[in-house]
């Protein structure tokens, strides 16, 4: 018998019994859209994860200052200002770092068209805004002479707009106070939106650092009361960018080999890393969760075939008794099995397809359908139908055809 | 030499603590065109016979020729295609495909000796034709009378042109008229020149053959040929109904067999 006609018999024989055939592949169907929706969810979920870093900085290092030592007490990394303006522009000199930017911060009351809102000051030189992928939405940045200049501007962020002046108002012009210093808004930052840790980045002001340092800032000129950020050359360059940094940082603070840093180096590209791992982790627990019920799918399509086979021994005696061999009633069985399971990965491939749209849509992540887990679902449901077919359709084949005949 | 040759043949079945002799050493040869009844009480061994005669099994003992082959050293694969090419069964229970058209039925052995979808189709409306029920090849085995569902049967039997036909009590599920129409159509067969083979313990069904075995314990008791086979017809016709009188004595044709009662 030729190969297509063994499937138009096998599909003729599963559509006798159509509520049946359904029922038995519910199982792949389920097994198969569940491997194929998990998988997409875990793409989505880990492109958000690397959507939400590259908000914050792409290849971003961050260097704290030392932690405080009074009395036995130890404050935490960047309580002890340890980082001085030439260690800046040390790191600015590196190979493997492309910017590098002091971050000063602290909270301040901010008033501007007869309203207030405490909210965080930074300090900084134009290079922050390219570290952070951060884009202007009205205005522009302020540059490198009023850096230099110490100008009283500010670029300030969505959130201080909305409270200060309201959602219609352009800030773009106006004057704000910080403390008694009156700022000419120059640039409103795009909004960015939460960190991944929930932290708001767009409630902030930003100014230049000398004006920071003169206005703002009291005493110890030469340290940073802050944070360096950094972004190096690429994402491979910031393994070494960090190292290159310690080097540095070590050298100068003149640290003995086995001494305490008195700074702390944070490499934001590993902990995006270990963040798109996680997801991938979790991807693949829930893959295999999946692929766990796939083979239960299995379990019934073995279990329907061998009601069938029980059902139609007479059936498989008449069709031996007029020629069928062995192997065309084996065939004929693990064909029938075959055929269900495919049917169930094709229908279960649409399902989840249909899931996954569904769920992106309503948890605002991208559709990342995965091509090779659904060739992958599809294929393993296949090879499902094989594995738990072949064993009811080697019993069929191996019946005897008098005793067959003579089934009741 | 004869178209079926046993020598002493003999099957033992063996069910764990009893070994069940069925066959204690049976010698017959059939030749080509004769048609043979095989009579017997139940467990006389007339059902292992025929099981041996289909090659449906292998005996224990003894040697089985079947058109010069010797059946007990064949493999299940060649067994299978000496049953699919050689021989046509006819079964009690009819055993058609359920919720499967008759020419489909019709079809199913040619389904294993690679004939092509066309011809195939062709051949099982010329064998449907044979029988007589050429309007009804698109109905179901439900949608048929018993004697109709045992016609297509033998249109099934006769679809691959065996040289023998194997007929297991082929009258045992229909009433005496529609047996007489079934057997008239084997009997018309057996004069086209298949060799029929049938086991039955109705003498009136025996008597359309030209030979009666009579087995007993396993053994050939009698075997009785009658010297014209036509005769079988009329020595039948005193113990039906005057009704079946009219059946055709020397059927013509075989499709003009009688339609059944529907």
């Amino acid at each position: 018998m030729n190969p297509a006609r063994v499937v138009a018999i096998a599909i003729r024989a599963l559509l006798r019994n159509k509520l049946r055939s359904f029922l038995t592949t519910l199982g792949v169907v389920i097994g198969v859209a569940a491997v194929i929706a998990m998988t997409a969810i875990g793409a989505g979920a880990s492109a958000r994860v690397q959507a939400t870093f590259e908000a914050m900085g792409s290849n971003m290092l961050v260097v704290l200052s030392g932690a405080s030592q009074m009395g036995g007490a130890r404050g935490g990394h960047g309580s002890q200002p340890t980082l001085t303006w030439s260690d800046l522009d040390a790191i600015r000199g590196l190979p493997a770092v492309r910017l590098a930017a002091p971050q000063l911060q602290r909270s301040a009351q901010v008033m501007g068209d007869g309203q207030n809102w405490n909210t965080m000051i930074q300090g900084t030189t134009p290079e922050l805004f390219d570290i952070r992928n951060w884009r202007i939405a009205r205005g522009r940045f302020f540059d490198e002479d009023e850096e230099r200049a110490g100008s009283k501007v500010a670029v300030v962020g969505n959130t201080v707009v909305q409270n200060l002046f309201g959602p219609y108002e352009d800030a773009v012009g106006q004057v704000i106070r910080i403390g008694d210093v009156p700022f000419e808004v120059v640039g409103v930052a795009a909004a960015k939106g939460q960190t991944g840790f929930g932290q708001d980045q767009d409630d902030v002001v930003i100014i230049p650092s000398r004006t920071f340092r003169a206005k703002l800032q009291g005493g110890l000129q030469q340290f940073i009361a802050g944070a360096v950020v950094a972004s190096a050359r690429s994402a491979a360059d910031a393994g070494r960018a960090q190292s290159q940094i310690e080097e540095l940082l070590r050298q100068r603070h003149r640290i003995a080999p086995a001494g305490q840093d008195d700074f702390h180096v944070r490499n934001l590209s590993d902990i995006a890393a270990s963040q798109q791992e996680s997801a991938r982790t979790m991807t693949s627990l829930l893959a295999g969760i999946a692929l766990v019920s796939l083979v239960v799918g299995g379990i019934g399509i073995m279990n329907i075939m061998l009601v069938s086979v029980t059902e139609r021994t007479r059936e498989i005696g008449l069709r031996m008794a007029v020629g069928a061999k062995p192997r065309n009633i084996l065939v004929q069985f693990l064909v029938e099995a075959v055929a269900l399971s495919i049917a169930g990965g094709i229908l279960g491939t649409a399902a989840g397809l249909g899931a996954a749209s569904w769920l992106a849509a309503r948890f605002g992540w991208p559709m990342l359908v995965q091509p090779q887990f659904v060739v992958a679902a599809v294929a393993f449901s296949a090879a499902v139908g094989v594995a738990f077919g072949m064993w009811p359709a080697l019993q069929a084949s191996r019946l005897d055809p008098i005793q067959a005949l003579r089934y009741e | 030499m004869a178209l079926i040759e046993l020598r002493d043949v003999t099957k033992v079945y063996d069910t764990g603590d009893v070994q069940v002799r069925a066959l204690a050493g049976v010698s017959l040869d059939v030749e080509a065109g004769e048609s043979v009844a095989v009579m017997g009480a139940s467990g006389s061994g007339k059902s292992t016979l025929m099981n041996l005669l289909g090659c449906l099994d292998r005996p224990t003992g003894g040697t089985y020729r079947l058109a010069g082959e010797d059946v007990g050293s064949l493999d299940r694969n060649r067994l299978a295609e000496i049953r699919n090419r050689t021989l046509g069964f006819v079964f009690q229970s009819f055993n058609l495909l359920a919720r499967t058209s008759a020419v489909e039925n019709v079809e199913l052995p040619l389904l294993y000796s690679g004939v092509a979808p066309a011809e195939r189709r062709r051949r099982a409306r010329t064998a449907l034709a044979r029988v007589g029920l050429a309007e009804r090849a698109h109905h179901h085995p439900s949608q048929l009378s018993g004697g109709q569902q045992q016609r297509v049967a033998i249109a099934r039997a006769l679809v691959v042109e065996p040289r023998i036909i194997l007929a297991d009590e082929p009258t045992g599920n229909l009433d005496s008229r529609t047996s007489a129409d079934v057997m008239s159509l084997l009997q018309a067969l057996g004069d086209s020149g298949i060799t029929i083979v049938l086991v039955t313990h109705e003498p009136d069904i025996a008597a359309y053959a030209g030979r009666v075995l009579e087995m007993k314990d396993g053994l050939l008791r009698s075997d009785v040929r009658r010297p014209a086979a036509r005769a079988a017809p009329a020595a039948a016709r005193g113990e039906v109904p005057p009704s079946l009188a009219s059946a055709p004595e020397d059927a013509p044709s075989l499709a003009s067999a009688p339609e059944d009662a529907p």
